[in-house]
């Protein structure tokens, strides 16, 4: 932890010492890469309307952004997650929601799976496509590696422990699962709606399935409907200078609301 | 230099190329050093209880970081590499310096120069999308040990076979003309003198390239499945050390981000001394 420290002390004051002569704010935002290369793209806008700022983006994951956002070691952290309870001297200011869909190759005849399937398919109770009501063969699992809030929302809504969870392929990022699962007839995994919809209008061939009946869509998870969903949120602690909520007041608004959803995400209400 | 030049200018530009080519090897020398003790350091608190390292359960979450299947995994998917590409490895070179035309034998030479410069994230790739859903059709998932072991083949193959060539060439110079002198059929020869006469400074090739395959960390993480266990068939996914890293480095924190610190160290340790067998190997020659 010492070393990490010192190593991220040594940076940002190289990082400082760069800036020195420009005499700008640097407004420092870490955590997770889901919501990361959104705010890359706000702050970009906000860099240009204010000249005197500058927003530094760093991807780390959610844990990572609660961890600095604690620290003071950044002015923000980005969760894609609600709070939890023991996080309560945070202040979240959600930007925009998302929801994780189950997604299998588009060859599968399967439209929809119930929370239950989910379960006993991840737990190893099920292991062939017959069982579901698809053609028979093995199901390919495919499941998120350690520390991902993908992973952790899926777990908690399915209230499964990890240890449990018996998978047959464990991936990285999202892209990597849709890679995966367009490359395996036999294969189930779950992915940020988003990023699906958006593979989906570029030609991959996967299906986004329909969780307990509701179709997996940005148009149910907008209406509230499907199950999945998350909030994307930037935390504080404490009370922020005027710099930073001038950040998170546009980072919330509408001026915001078309790069929102070209990252395949639903604007905040 | 001309020899015009005076005495003393001559020993003055000699101290100076000493000067900085001591240098270079000094800072190369301390950057590892440096890269040894961090490692060291950072992974300290977890070192000193080395029975929880050797267990088979990794998860990060509930604090167990047994690191055995990992290492395991590591392991096994590169000696199954060097399983599948030395032979064939020493076979074309073989075939390439004794039975090929020469003009053929050129282009293929000129080919595995381009192959060996070839990123290895590109043999991930191709694995991913070729290799993965071929085994896959065969024994399901196809992400597995056998996937990484074919791949990292694939990937360490070109510049084993160059250093091979280069290997073999010299010693067909020196034994191939006396062996066939004695009457000798060609392959008897090749087989009886020249591969042994090779052999010694072939195994330091090959401990390079074991070094190479344990350390690639892309192509595997693309092909091996990365579920963390002891694989009980060729079939079944695996997650070797550096896969496990780069999934998860960035979200680490405390103790799971020693343990990863640690997985570092034991790869850097094994490459250590993996380089040190090959030197060993070399200089008895």
């Amino acid at each position: 932890m010492i070393s990490r420290n010192f190593i991220v002390l040594a940076c940002t004051t190289l990082l400082l010492s760069a800036c020195a002569p420009q005499d700008k704010q640097t407004i420092t935002l870490s955590g997770s890469s889901t919501i990361a290369p959104l705010m890359v793209e706000i702050g970009k806008r906000f860099e240009t309307q204010h000249p005197d700022v500058r927003v530094d983006v760093q991807a780390g994951g959610t844990s990572r952004g609660i961890q600095d956002a604690r620290s003071g070691l950044a002015a923000i952290g980005m969760v894609s997650r609600s709070l939890n309870a023991d996080e309560r001297e945070l202040t979240p200011y959600t930007i925009a929601q998302d929801g994780i869909a189950m997604i299998v190759h588009a060859s599968n005849p399967l439209a929809g799976i119930s929370s239950e399937q989910v379960v006993a398919l991840y737990t190893g109770k099920l292991n062939d496509w017959a069982d579901l009501g698809g053609a028979a063969g093995q199901v390919v699992k495919v499941h998120k590696a350690e520390g991902r809030s993908t992973l952790e929302l899926f777990l908690k809504h399915f209230k499964l422990g990890n240890p449990a969870v018996h998978p047959d392929l464990v991936i990285g990022d999202n892209q990597q699962g849709i890679k995966t699962v367009a490359g395996n007839p036999q294969a189930i995994g779950y992915v940020s709606i988003g990023t699906a919809e958006y593979e989906v209008k570029l030609g991959a061939p996967i299906k986004l399935l329909a969780l307990d009946g509701q179709p997996a869509s940005t148009a149910a998870l907008l209406a509230g409907k499907y199950p999945l969903s998350r909030d994307l949120n930037l935390v504080v602690k404490g009370e922020p200078d005027a710099n930073t909520r001038a950040l998170l007041a546009f980072a919330q608004s509408s001026e915001v609301a078309d790069l929102v959803e070209q990252h395949a995400f639903i604007p905040a209400p | 230099m001309s020899s015009s030049t005076p005495l003393s200018l001559r020993h003055n530009l000699d101290r100076l190329l000493r000067a900085a080519s001591l240098g270079c090897a000094l800072t190369a020398a301390v950057v590892l050093l440096l890269i040894l003790v961090f490692l060291t350091q950072a992974s300290w608190p977890l070192l000193q209880q080395p029975a929880s390292l050797l267990g088979t359960t990794w998860q990060p979450s509930s604090g167990q970081f047994g690191l055995q299947a990992m290492l395991g995994a590591s392991l096994l998917s590169s000696v199954l590499a060097l399983l599948l590409a030395v032979p064939a490895g020493l076979l074309v070179s073989i075939w390439l310096i004794f039975y090929a035309p020469a003009p053929v034998a050129r282009v293929y030479g000129a080919m595995l120069g381009l192959m060996a410069s070839i990123p290895s994230v590109i043999y991930g790739l191709w694995g991913l999308v070729v290799l993965v859903p071929l085994i896959g059709a065969w024994v399901p998932p196809g992400a597995s040990l056998l996937a990484a072991g074919i791949v990292l083949a694939l990937m360490i193959l070109p510049l084993l076979m160059v250093q091979a060539d280069v290997t073999l060439r010299e010693s067909a110079r020196r034994h191939m003309p006396a062996a066939l002198s004695l009457g000798v059929s060609p392959w008897s020869a090749i087989r009886r003198v020249l591969l042994p006469a090779a052999w010694p400074r072939l195994w330091p090739a090959i401990l390079l390239q074991l070094g190479r395959a344990l350390g690639e960390t892309m192509a595997v993480l693309m092909v091996a499945g990365n579920v963390v266990q002891w694989p009980g068939s060729p079939f079944a996914p695996v997650r070797t050390l550096t896969a496990n890293i780069a999934l998860e480095m960035s979200y680490a924190t405390g103790p799971h981000l020693d343990a990863l610190y640690l997985s570092g160290w034991l790869l850097l340790v094994l490459a250590l001394l993996l380089m040190a067998l090959a030197r060993i190997y070399g200089s008895r020659t």
